[in-house]
This record gives structure tokens, C-alpha cells and sequence, in this order.
């Protein structure tokens, strides 16, 4: 007989850091093989336009760019929280309230110097998403109200928050449909590459990554949540503040997913729309995830998912295979990585007895 | 003893590796029925991996097992269960939040269609306390009970699934002397009805006191077994780590000086919010070792946690260093100039799995000496802990190290560099030694008299009653949150305190 133990193996290399999340890319590609077969998709075919479609020309890496920044912001999001073991799930509901509130201020902002009205409409952004999430810190502080439950059913508060005032106060004028006017255009972030939509937010998007990096490494808050996070009562019997650290967290965590917001808002709709995010708040969940929850693996995973994102409009275009296969490979990366972050820990041992 | 001349259980030439380190090398062992043989050794010596080998728990890399007469291939502990043989680890396997009869039932409930037949249960339950005297509330939530009442679910948890194979994995640990000997009580009763117990332990003179043969192990092979009755603590203790061990711990005579440490009128709650300690006066001078006995769960847990700031009294005083000290702040505790030494180190003490590092600076990295404006200063923090990792001579890896890739000894060595670095006036030691092996527990001895040397008052809670008089110049018993009586260190009698402790007013 044949027996399979799961069993502890030695501490892998540091290069094993980089090699297992390739590795983990190309299992993923190679599995997703199976779904697009069975979408009647030629296999060579559609990986050509996957990529291409994604990187092939000059406006199409700049589109995977302006989609790779709201994933990088939320994935941080989620993954900052995390590490402070403080579950946001609700990056989606603070990506609104951030877009929510630079829709306010962007539209009413036309009165002021123009060049306050975009840090005032960022900070305002950052500010709402980072109180938005702030709520379940304090109940979870203050109260011991699971996180994860408050955080994911804000979500649905926010949706029905913005759809009140997008069908009441916020509604434009004259319009029948659940839309905002247009912000004024001091509030709209600069085009930083001529023919493309290649934004501000990006490079926003990129410094958080590498301000949240530098907090996570070298700053006493850092530390202090990577403590909490470890072991809350351990931190705590250290002197550690663990309810300031909580709710510190969740506003930091929070106010990336608003600048999400912001940037969706301010670069590509002008304008308050109810589907103003496809999800991005949840994608994060998995972006953390798949990056290990260190932002320079969020970086890599949020770009990989772009990537995939992009290239499937080209890929169905051109082969017929439905986009929703961004979604299936999306998926399977998760489980995938997971599985190979499993195996750096433990490795199986065949059996014969 | 009625020894048959077919063992119960034959394990041989075991041998176990994990990675680079060979736990158990060509290992044989023999237990007959209605024996308690201990198997005696040193931390790391292999004594707890053997018996897991033995429990289905872990597979071995060669050898064989017999058991009953009959080779076996465990694969999992349900199959060493289903042979007769239970094991009782260190660590409890209950849920808190379940009943004693709740988690005795677990796997093995009776069932009247879908339901659980609890009457039939609770009956078998009440018949096996009966003829063990292992009294406990079958009702009792889990949590609620103390460690020792807890092992008791354990053995009663085993006995209910006809375990006559059982292994006790350093049980009186966690015990204090009057729960040992309940627990020897009834361990002689199980063997008395032909049952036999497998006694892994560190302490000679309860291995010598409950064991019918010894078996002693070091560094992963048998080095000599023999019947009690023909072996002395000594020799075997000259087995155990190869070297003679004799503590006797050197202490100059101080004159107690200010008091660091006073407790006025102190009254706290437990978790039940029932009486912990009531109306407690006690004072640690400078330069002295006050030594706290008493049993476990009669109030030292909760008075460490109010001084750690883990806990709000319902009201008092404490003056650390003649300041008020504020209640329920760890981080004012820690600025009262107060070395913490908790008793749960690995849940409350240290961060399992960050570095050594990030453990040794977690109570002063806000301190300006290792930040400016919340950037750490790593090459500041660096020297800092590479000094202290020399100083206290730390066994690992390095400093990046993760804290649980640690010994248990070198895990305390870490817990006492961070709160001794700051040269503490005050020093609170709970059970300091608990768990750990001779070597480790001579060091710590050690240190805390040097701190005592300096300058420091300590307060070691301690129900290890030889620690107690090693280390104590004063000695004050704790029963049921009062101080029971009061002694010198020097001339305090063994009787005397014993009598104290459990709650007799001679």
C-alpha cells in the first residue's frame, strides 16, 4: 500500500522567493489551457492575443498600466490591513466612499485655486476611504464585532449610500440616469503620456506601494503591526497601543482603496457612475493574496492581473474565447499559489509499506 | 509488580530523524503490563519523540513496534487508540469551551439514532471517577478548570476509550506538589488493575518516587536502564546530562533594603469574577528574592497579571518603586521599571514567529535610543541585540532567526534579555523555570540571584518547591488568594510550608 504524508521540509532558499510565484504563473497558464479548449479557443492562438492584447503595442501597455493601478492600491490595501491581521474585506466599500466623496468636492471645487482643488480632492479621497474603514476597526476595537462581517456588509452600505445620492442630490441635472455632473477639470488627474490614458494615479499608485514598503520595513509603526499582527496579546504584554495600531491600520488600509476610487473617478469617468468599480475592492482580496501580502509581490500580481484583464478583450476579439476566462485564470492563480506557498513549508513523502 | 515475561509494548532499533537532527538512534524499549517505567532524560534527549512513535504520531525512519505481542504499523494516533495505547502531551487537547463530559465524549459518543446518548455517557464517566477518585464536575466548561483539573480530563478522556497502554509526557510540569501526588495516587491505581504507564520526565526525585524501572536517554539513545529500587537520584543524574549536577546556588548574604515592590489592601476577580486574591499586603525589598509558593490557581496568576498590567484589580494599591503604579497599562508597567518574566511565554511573552531580533527590542523600540520620528535605527537595534544575544549566551541561528526555531531554554533566555537589559529595580519571575531542563534551569537560577546581587527586588512565583528554597530569602505561601504564612528563606522548614500550602494553619 501507498501512503502520502504531508511532512515539514528545510527552509527553502531566497531564491525560492522569486522562482515559486513564476512558477506558480506558469502552472496557472498552463492549467488555464483546460477552460480555454473547452470555450472551443485555439490554444496558441489565444495566448498570442493574451499577451499581445496586453503588451503587444505601445496603447496597449499603457492600458494595462491604467488598470494594474487601482488593482496595485486595493491589493495594498487588503494586504496592509492583513499583515496587522485587521480582515478588510471591504476595500470596495472604501474605494466608493473615496470616488464619493472626490465626485463632491470635484464638482463644487471650481471657486478655489486650481491647483488645490487635486490635492484637496486626493486627500478628501483618502481621508473618506480611510474613516469608511476606520467604522469596523472601532467596533472591532471597542465592541470585539468580527471584521471581516462588518467590513464586507459596509460594502453594501457604501453601494446604497452612493446610489441614494446618485439618484437624489448628487444626481446631474437633467439627467434621467444615476450619474453625477462632471468634475471641474482642475480635479481631473493629468494625462502623463500623450495618446494613451497613462494618469497621475499610476505614478500615485506606485509611491504608495513604495511608502507602504518602507512603513512595513523601517518605520516603529511598521513593526508594531506586524507584532499586532502576530500576536495581539504578546504585543499588547509589550506596551504596545494594539487598539491604536488597529485603527491607524484601517485608516492607512482604508484611504488606499479611496485614492483607488479617486483615481477611477478623476482619470477615466469624470463622472459618478454606480459601476464605477467592476470589483476592484475584491480583486484586491485576491491580488494581497496572490503577492504574499508584501507590496512588491502586490505590485507583480496586480500587474499580472491587469495583464490578464487587458488581454482578454484582445484575445476574445480575435479567437472567440469569452472574456470571462480573465476571470478563470484570475482564480486558478490564487489557488495555484497557494498551493506551491504550501509546499515551501511542507513537502509530500511517498510511503510504500 | 506483576511484571509477565511478555512485554506489552517492544519497540526496536528506532530511529527517527527530522531534517539534520537525529532524535532517537537505534532505540529499544520494553513496557510490561502493570509497571510505570519512566523514561528520563534531558530536554532534546528524545524522550518525547520516542513516545509519539509509539502513539502513531510520528512515523520512524526504522525499526519496529510491538505491541501486545502483535507488530504494528501506526500511521495515525487513532490506530495506536484503537491498540489500548493513549498519550497524554504536554499541551492539552481540549476545547475550552466545551464541557468536561462534552470533551471526554468526543469520537466515541453513543448515539441513540441522531442524537448523542449523554446519560449513558455521563454514567460510564461518573463509574471511571469513582474508581479512580478523579472528581470533576462532568458539567464544568473546560476553561474554567486549572491546569491540574485539566490533565484529569485528559486522564479520564484516555481511560474512557479503554486506553491501558499511557503515556504521560511530562505531566507534572504543569502540576503543583499536592496535584502530583493526586496524580501519583492515581496513576498507582491504574497499574494496581494490570494497566502500565509510560513516565516521561526531567525530575529525578519524582521519577524516583513513582517508577517500578528506569530507562534514561540522552542525546537520542538509551544510556542505562534499571529498576528504581536499584539506582540512586545521583547516579542517575550523572546519566542524564554525563556531568555531576549538583545545584547549589551561591548567595551572598544582602541586607534587604528599600522596599521596590508594596501591595496594600489588593483585591482582584478571576475570569469566573470570583474572589482571586483578597486583601493582599506584601512587600519585595531591594536586593531580596521573595519566594511565592503555594499550589497553582490560588491567585499567582492573576496578581502577576495585575502587575504586568494584564488584569484591573477591584481595588488597592501597588507602589512600584514608591510611585503608584497604573493599573491595566502594560506599557506603564514597564515604565515603573519592572522586569516581566511571565509564566505563559510562548502565548503572552514573545512573538513566536517574528525574529529573535524583533522580540528582544519589543518593549523599548519606541525608546528614542532606537528611533527618531518612528524610523528605527537598525544598526543601533542590531548591536543592541547581537550584545544581548552574547551576553546570555542565546543558541540560534543568528538574530533573524525565528523565536520558535528556539529551545525552550534559549526561548526564556530571550525573555529574560529583554526585561532584564534595562537593569529592572523590580523584578516579577513567574514560574521562571517551568518546563525547562536542568541546565537551562541553573542558568536562569543564576541570573536571577546576580539581579538580586545588583540591586533588584524579585517576587518568584514559583510552585516549584525546590526553586522556592534555593532561590528565596524571604518565603511566602499563597492559598486561595491570601498569604497563608510567612518564613526565611534560610531556615524555613519543608514541612511548614508544605502544611501552608495546603491550606493547614499550624
Amino acid at each position: 500500500m501507498i501512503r502520502f504524508r504531508i511532512i515539514k521540509r528545510k527552509p527553502l532558499p531566497g531564491w525560492a522567493k522569486i522562482v515559486i510565484p513564476i512558477a506558480a504563473i506558469l502552472a496557472t497558464l498552463i492549467l488555464a489551457a483546460i477552460p480555454i479548449l473547452l470555450a472551443g479557443g485555439h490554444l496558441w492562438k489565444s495566448y498570442y492575443y493574451l499577451f499581445h492584447g496586453a503588451l503587444g503595442t505601445r496603447y496597449n501597455l499603457l492600458e494595462t498600466f491604467v488598470k494594474a493601478s487601482p488593482l496595485l492600491l486595493t491589493g495594498l490595501a487588503v494586504a496592509f490591513a492583513f499583515r496587522a491581521k485587521f480582515w478588510n474585506i471591504g476595500a470596495e466599500g472604501q474605494l466608493l466612499a473615496g470616488a464619493l466623496t472626490a465626485t463632491v468636492l470635484g464638482v463644487h471645487l471650481g471657486s478655489i485655486p486650481p491647483v488645490l482643488v487635486l490635492p484637496i480632492v486626493i486627500i478628501g479621497g483618502f481621508l473618506a476611504g480611510g474613516l469608511w474603514a476606520s467604522i469596523p476597526a472601532l467596533l472591532k476595537t471597542k465592541l470585539k464585532v468580527d471584521d471581516v462581517v462588518s467590513t464586507l456588509l459596509l460594502n453594501y452600505v457604501m453601494i446604497h449610500i452612493m446610489g441614494a445620492l446618485l439618484f437624489g442630490p448628487l444626481q446631474q441635472p437633467g439627467s434621467s440616469w444615476p450619474r453625477s455632473s462632471a468634475i471641474v477639470e482642475a480635479a481631473c488627474y493629468p494625462i502623463l503620456m500623450p495618446r494613451s490614458r497613462f494618469h497621475l494615479g499610476i505614478i500615485i499608485s506606485f509611491v504608495a506601494m513604495l511608502i507602504i514598503w518602507f512603513i512595513n520595513k523601517k518605520t516603529t509603526f511598521g513593526y508594531q503591526a506586524k507584532a499586532v499582527g502576530t500576536n495581539i496579546r504578546a504585543a499588547h504584554f509589550g506596551g504596545i497601543n494594539t487598539t491604536s495600531v488597529i485603527l491607524w491600520t484601517a485608516l492607512i488600509s482604508g484611504g488606499l482603496a479611496g485614492l483607488a476610487g479617486v483615481g477611477e473617478l478623476c482619470a477615466l469617468q469624470y463622472r459618478l457612475i454606480m459601476d464605477i468599480s467592476p470589483g476592484y475592492g475584491y480583486s484586491g482580496i485576491v491580488i494581497a493574496m496572490l503577492g504574499n501580502l508584501h507590496p512588491v509581490g502586490v505590485l507583480f500580481s496586480s500587474l499580472f492581473f491587469s495583464v490578464i484583464i487587458v488581454g482578454a478583450q484582445t484575445m476574445s476579439r480575435m479567437t472567440g474565447v469569452p472574456t470571462y476566462i480573465a476571470e478563470v485564470i484570475q482564480g486558478m492563480a490564487l489557488m495555484v499559489m497557494l498551493i506551491f506557498l504550501l509546499f515551501t513549508e511542507y513537502k509530500i513523502k511517498v510511503q510504500r509499506k | 509488580m506483576g511484571k509477565n515475561d511478555q512485554p506489552v509494548v517492544r519497540m526496536s532499533g528506532i530511529t527517527k530523524r527530522f531534517l539534520d537532527v537525529t532524535a532517537n538512534q537505534d532505540v529499544s524499549f520494553e513496557l510490561h503490563s502493570g509497571e510505570i517505567c519512566a523514561l528520563l532524560g534531558e530536554n532534546g534527549a528524545g524522550k518525547t519523540t520516542l513516545m509519539n512513535i509509539l502513539f502513531g504520531y510520528y512515523a520512524c525512519d526504522a525499526g519496529e513496534i510491538f505491541i501486545k505481542g502483535e507488530k504494528v504499523n501506526l500511521s495515525a494516533p487513532k490506530d495506536a487508540i484503537s491498540r489500548g495505547v493513549g498519550m497524554i502531551h504536554q499541551h492539552f487537547a481540549l476545547v475550552a469551551s466545551q464541557t468536561v463530559l462534552e470533551n471526554i465524549i468526543v469520537g466515541t459518543a453513543s448515539r441513540k439514532g441522531i442524537f448523542l446518548d449523554l446519560a449513558s455517557a455521563r454514567q460510564a464517566l461518573v463509574r471511571l471517577q469513582e474508581r479512580f477518585g478523579l472528581q470533576i464536575d462532568p458539567d464544568a466548561r473546560v476553561w474554567t478548570l486549572s491546569v491540574g483539573e485539566q490533565q484529569k480530563v485528559e486522564i479520564l478522556k484516555a481511560l474512557y476509550r479503554d486506553v491501558d497502554i499511557l503515556i504521560m509526557d511530562e505531566p507534572t510540569a504543569v502540576l503543583a506538589p499536592a496535584e502530583t501526588t493526586d496524580l501519583f495516587n492515581t496513576l498507582r491505581s491504574l497499574v494496581k488493575e494490570g494497566r502500565s504507564v509510560v513516565f516521561i520526565s526531567h525530575k529525578l526525585n519524582e521519577v524516583m518516587d513513582i517508577s517500578d524501572r528506569i530507562v534514561v536517554l540522552r542525546a537520542g539513545e538509551v544510556v542505562a536502564e534499571s529498576n528504581t529500587g536499584e539506582t540512586n537520584a545521583r547516579e542517575l543524574a550523572n546519566l542524564m546530562v554525563g556531568r555531576e549536577l549538583l545545584e547549589s546556588i551561591e548567595k551572598t548574604q544582602l541586607a534587604p533594603a528599600d522596599p521596590v515592590l508594596n501591595i496594600r489592601g489588593l483585591n482582584v476577580l478571576n475570569d469566573k469574577k470570583l474572589a482571586a486574591i483578597t486583601d493582599l499586603n506584601l512587600t519585595v525589598h531591594q536586593n531580596e528574592i521573595l519566594g511565592m509558593a503555594g499550589i497553582s490557581g490560588n491567585g499567582q496568576t492573576e496578581l502577576s497579571e495585575v502587575l504586568f498590567g494584564m488584569r484591573f484589580p477591584v481595588d488597592g494599591a501597588v507602589q512600584v518603586n514608591d510611585r503608584p503604579l497604573k493599573f491595566g497599562s502594560p506599557a506603564a508597567s514597564i515604565q515603573s521599571q519592572m522586569g516581566r518574566i511571565p509564566e505563559d511565554r510562548i502565548d503572552t511573552g514573545l512573538l513566536m514567529d517574528l525574529s529573535v531580533e524583533e522580540n528582544l527590542i519589543l518593549e523599548n523600540h519606541s525608546s528614542a535610543a532606537f528611533q527618531t520620528y518612528g524610523l528605527m535605527k537598525s544598526q543601533k537595534i542590531r548591536n543592541f541585540c547581537e550584545d544581548l544575544i552574547r551576553a546570555y549566551s542565546i543558541k540560534t541561528a543568528g538574530r533573524d532567526a525565528t523565536t520558535k526555531s528556539l529551545s525552550g531554554g534559549n526561548l526564556q533566555k530571550v525573555m529574560l534579555a529583554r526585561e532584564l537589559a534595562g537593569e529592572p529595580s523590580l523584578i516579577i519571575a513567574s514560574q521562571p523555570t517551568r518546563g525547562l531542563d536542568v541546565g537551562a534551569m541553573e542558568y536562569i537560577h543564576q541570573r536571577l540571584v546576580k539581579e538580586r546581587d545588583r540591586g533588584a527586588g524579585i517576587l518568584l512565583i514559583s510552585d516549584d518547591l525546590d526553586e522556592i528554597f534555593a532561590l528565596s530569602d524571604r518565603i511566602v505561601v499563597f492559598y486561595e488568594g491570601k498569604v497563608m504564612g510567612e518564613a526565611p528563606g534560610a531556615t524555613a522548614s519543608r514541612e511548614q510550608i508544605g502544611l501552608w500550602m495546603s491550606g493547614v494553619m499550624a
